[in-house]
This record gives C-alpha cells, structure tokens and sequence, in this order.
C-alpha cells in the first residue's frame, strides 16, 4: 500500500536499465578511463605551468619540472610583479575591458530589445543589417584602413574597445531572451502610462539579471584576452594591454632582462614567461568555477533561436 | 486612364502630376507614408533606442564593406580617402600571380580541411562518450575540467604550447623517460622548428581548447532524444552501438548539420591568430595562412589595395562555401541554417 506511488521510477528505471552484457561493461570502464585520462591531460599544461612559474630557471633549463616546482623560488614573481610597462599594461586591460563592455552592454541590450518588439516597422530590416555581418564583412585590411585612417583612431584606445562592441551573436542570445519575456508585464506597464524608455529600464531590464550577467561575462573574457586589435592599432607599448606585453614576451619583442632586475639571479626565459603567464590567466581561472554556469546558459539561450 | 489625367490644367504642372500619382498610386503610397508616419508615432522611442547601435553597425560594420573599393583603387595613407584613381582588377591580377599567395592559400586549404576533418567530429564523439556516463557528479567534473580551455586567450595558449614543447620542455622529457622505459634513446627535439609538426601540434592544440566547450549544444541535443525510441530500439533487439547509430545519431542529426554548415563557413579563416603566434621563420613555409599574410602584406607592409584584395577574395570563398553548404544540407537533409 504504502509503496505504490513511489515505485513506479524505480520499476521503470529497472525496466529500462537493461543489465549491461560485457562488452558494454568493457566500454563502461573504457569510457571511465578514456575521460579521466582527457581531464588529465587538458589539466596537464596548467599544472605544469604552475610548477614552472614556482621553480628555478636552471631546473626548467634541464627539463626536471613537471607536475611539482623543482628549486621553489619566488624571486621571479617579485621581478614581474616591480616592472612597470606589466603593471601598466595590466592596468591597461582592466580599463579596457571597462569601457568595452559598458558600451557593449548599453548596444546589445537596447538592439536586442528593439528588434525583439515583434510589432515594430522595420524590424526585419534591422536583424538582416545585423546577421548579414556575421556572413560578410570588410575584413582584415578595411577595418584597418578605415578604422584606423579614416576615423583616425590609430594609436587611440578607441579603435581597441570600440569596434568589437557589438557581437551579433550576443545580440540574438539577448534577442531570443526578450521574445520569451511575458507580454502581460510589459501591457500593463503601459497601460499605467510607463513610456517604451521606462518599460525598457524599469520592468524589463531589472527582470534580465541573469542574461546581463551572462552578457557582460562573454564580452569581458573575450576583451580580456584580446590582443589583436591592439597589435594592428597600437604602437606605443604603454597603451598595449597585458595580452600584448605577454606576447611581446613570448615573441622575443621584450627581452627578459628588462624585466625586473633578474640578470643577476639568472631568472630568465622560460621561468619569467611562465610566471607572466600564470599571472595574466589568474583572473579567468579564479572566476572560471563560478561564471561557468552562466556562459553554458547563454550558449544554450543562443541555440533556440540563433 | 492616362488620357483623362494629362488634359489637367497646364498651368499648373505639379498638380498634374499629383493627379497621375493619385491616380496610379496614390492611394497605396499614402497608406504606406502613413503607417510609416504611424509606426514612427506609436514607436520613436524604440527607433530612437536602436540609433546608436545602428550607427554602430554602419561605422564599423558596413563602411568597412564600402572600403573594399580599394581593392579596385589606387591608395595611400595621407591621401584621399577612397583612394586616387581606378585600378581595375590590377590587384587581383597581382596576387594570383604571386607564388607566395598561392602558398598560403594552399597552406589555409590544407590546415582548415585537415581541421574540420579532424576537429569537426571529436565534440560528437565527447558528448556520445559523456552522454553515455550515469555518474552525474563524474559528468559535470569532466564537463567542467574540459571547458575551461575555452576561456583562455590564444597567447596564453600559444604561450603554453611553446613552453611544453622546448627542446628543453616538459614533452621531449616525456618522451625521453618513456624512451628510456623500453630501452631506446631520444634526442630532445625541437619541435617548434620542424615544418613536419607544425600542423599536427596546431591540430592538436586546437582540439585540446575547444572540444569540450564544443560538446555544449551536442549535449543538449542529445537530452531531447526521446527516451521511448530507445526502449523500442531496445525490444527490437538493438545493441548500444545500433542504438547509437540509429537512435542518438539521427536524433541530434539537426544540430551536427547547422554546426557543419558554419564550420564549412569559416574554413579560410582558420584560427590564424594562433599561427601568427606560433610560427617562425623555418616553419612558414607550412604554416602561413591567407590572414597572416595579409596581416604582414596589408597591415605591416602598407599595400592596402592587395590587402583588401585578397581579403576580398578570402571572404568570398567563405560566402560561396556557407551558402552553397547550407543548400546541399537542406536538399540532401531537409535541415539547413536559414
């Protein structure tokens, strides 16, 4: 009696559940093993830099360094961490990053709400101008030439932040989010004499938290990691933000020595890249255990209707 | 009809002429300038909301598509905008007879074709693999571990890369301990520097950051699969691999078409940035690609028109493989992205 209702899963379950013949049972635990060995393997190059960044140069130098730091030594942390040009550079990209997704985040969302009004005149015309971009645009050499020579944004922090700042990809996700938003809210705010401004300001943005978050998440790592847009419009390695100093590094554009006043210590090369690096990926992979659910969301959100 | 408007006064032209409007169109023109005006009344505020945004789009968008006439023109910094005279096809003519475009357009053809024959497939494979674990904790341990690549900066990537395979690196001591495991010898290599592993650690990499980020919408998909059509997949007799090709494949068939068609989309513009970062003079002769070249040729060296040139031939390519893509999927599939 008392077990009636309750069972049924369990019966279902077990009916469904057929007992596994043995070659699936094999692949039950090749399975296992194949995705554990993958977590290895994508957490290896991680680990090993961590090690790296802790060890001495000369034991990096004859390959001991692995998965522990051989040699702990925090020397070259305090080498990075008292030159200029990276603090500057660092500085650079938070303030970056700032601007671009203020203004990306103000595009997205008024666009998005405006071409998700499903009875607003011209509507078609806005979201084809918008997607046709993704299909098409001027290119690498254009952009540059007028980005950078028409507007005269060359060497401004401008052409950095700006061109980027509306990614029509984004704009559907937030576009898909605003369709599925009750049409009864917004009718009675109306109807209580609420403007289309105050509507969007005050009843439909406070209710898009969870996509705004998801929003300014997308648009602050890509800034955070961008480095091209800067390479082609920057010339002065003082406007350059962290991701080019990094790659300066890498690319031999910035010698070690300049780094701090490690010659003497013989903290060079690969331990300084290593120690640059881990600081420079230290912001993604500290949020990246608690934003990560908001970035799957938004990918999905963007699979609806994109 | 139109003999009844012309003998209209004739001192008085224009309202002749409103006459044969009103008489041929008039009606329809004064409906649509009205709803226009009405549209505009009920809704300025939401045009006046998508002002910037349109600006936006028309600024760095659409008048960069405009600055594709350079490729047809003659053009200098300094000197007039649009350039100073036309060129024709000159350009065009100068890049297709250069032995260098040849090489990295083949190059582009290569690692984008050996990428999507190789990366295209392995998120499939994941989100089967993982669709296929019961222990929710595992599942979400290994989704999580395998997206965090995704979120890192191509430096940070090539910066990592560089600094495994060093001939000092972590990698070559690997191989040199395994090595020594079965009793052989291994000379540390220097893998950045040999043109035969450029590809294969390009490929490699590029699979390492994206494949579990690339499992996200297979996933989803895969939980829409009706449960039903297994269980009668079942009774019929069906083993875990039938079900699988029979059942799960077709099921989240949609999803593996649309994702193909915007591969094949981007195919010429392979992740280039990561090439740009990786290469050095002894690899480039396979590992140029068409943007790094108009990167050095456009950018750096100052030839805009060739630059645009070859970039318009590069995004022209892509147009023609996305719309022809996404027509042979929708014959053949009855599934397509628009």
């Amino acid at each position: 009696m008392e077990t009636s209702a309750p069972d049924i899963g369990a019966i279902r379950n077990s009916l469904t559940q057929v007992k596994d013949t043995p070659g699936a049972k094999t692949f039950r635990w090749l399975n296992y093993f194949g995705l554990t060995l993958l977590c290895f393997v994508t957490l290896y190059p991680f680990v090993n830099l961590i090690a790296q960044a802790f060890s001495s140069d000369a034991a990096i130098r004859t390959g001991q360094v692995q998965l522990w730091p051989v040699g702990f030594n925090l020397t070259t942390f305090q080498g990075v961490l008292t030159h200029g040009l990276f603090w500057r550079n660092y500085a650079n990209t938070l303030l970056y990053t700032i601007i671009h997704v203020t203004v990306a985040m103000f595009l997205t969302t008024t666009f998005a709400y405006v071409i998700s009004r499903t009875q607003l005149k011209g509507r078609n015309a806005f979201i084809g101008l918008a997607v046709f971009t993704m299909f098409f645009g001027g290119g690498m050499v254009p952009s540059f030439v007028v980005i950078g020579f028409w507007y005269g944004l060359r060497d401004t922090i401008w052409a950095v932040t700006i061109p980027g700042a509306l990614s029509v990809f984004n704009l559907l996700v937030m576009k898909s989010f605003f369709e599925n938003f009750p049409k009864e809210l917004e009718e009675a705010a109306a109807i209580d004499g609420l403007t289309q401004y105050s509507v969007f300001t005050r009843i439909v943005l406070p209710l898009s938290k969870a996509v705004l978050a998801t929003m300014t998440l997308f648009y602050s790592v890509a800034m955070w990691n961008a480095w091209f847009g800067s390479m082609m419009f920057l010339r002065d390695r003082n406007m350059m933000p962290v991701m080019m100093y990094l790659r300066n590094l890498i690319a031999g554009a910035l010698a070690p020595t300049e780094v701090g006043d490690l010659q003497d210590q013989a903290q060079i090369g690969a331990n300084i890249q290593a120690v640059t690096m881990l600081l420079t990926v230290l912001p993604i992979i500290c949020a990246y255990p608690f934003v990560q659910k908001y970035f799957v969301s938004g990918v999905m959100l963007g699979s609806v209707k994109g | 009809m139109a003999q009844q408007a012309i003998p209209a006064p004739t001192g008085a032209g224009g309202v002749s002429i409103d006459l044969i409007d009103n008489h041929l169109s008039g009606q329809d023109l004064r409906q649509t300038r009205n709803t226009w005006r009405r549209a505009f009344r009920r809704d300025w505020r939401l045009y006046t909301l998508a002002a910037l945004p349109l600006l936006h789009l028309a600024l760095f968008a659409y008048v960069p598509m405009f600055g594709i006439i350079i490729a047809f023109r003659r053009f200098s910094p300094g000197g007039p905008l649009i350039g100073t005279e036309w060129v024709g096809l000159r350009f065009f003519e100068l890049a297709f007879s250069s032995a260098e475009f040849w090489s990295v357009f083949w190059n582009t053809v290569v690692l984008g074709g050996l990428w999507f024959v190789i990366g295209f497939p392995l998120p499939i494979i994941l989100a089967l693999c993982l669709n296929e674990v019961r222990n929710r904790k595992f599942k979400r341990t290994v989704q999580t571990i395998t997206y965090l690549p995704h979120f890192l900066s191509i430096v940070i990537v090539s910066g990592l890369i560089l600094q495994l395979m060093r001939r000092d690196g972590p990698i070559n001591a690997v191989i040199g301990t395994v090595a020594g495991w079965f009793g052989g010898e291994w000379s540390p290599h220097i893998f950045m520097q040999d043109p035969t592993w450029f590809r294969p650690i390009w490929i490699i990499s590029e699979a390492w950051q994206t494949v579990g980020w690339g499992t996200i919408l297979y996933l989803a998909a895969l939980t829409t699969v009706d449960d039903q059509l297994y269980e009668a997949a079942r009774i019929d007799g069906a083993s875990r691999w039938r079900q699988t090709w029979h059942v799960t494949l077709p099921g989240i068939r949609p999803t593996i078409v649309v994702l193909m068609v915007l591969n094949i989309g981007t195919f010429m513009a392979v992740g280039f940035e990561k090439v740009m970062l990786l290469q050095n003079p002894a690899v480039t002769a396979v590992s140029d690609v068409v943007s790094t070249f108009l990167f050095r040729v456009g950018v750096q060296a100052g030839q805009f028109s060739l630059g645009t040139a070859i970039g318009l031939f590069q995004s022209l390519i892509g147009l023609f493989l996305i719309i022809s893509a996404n027509t042979v999927s929708r014959k053949l599939m009855g599934s397509s992205l628009w």
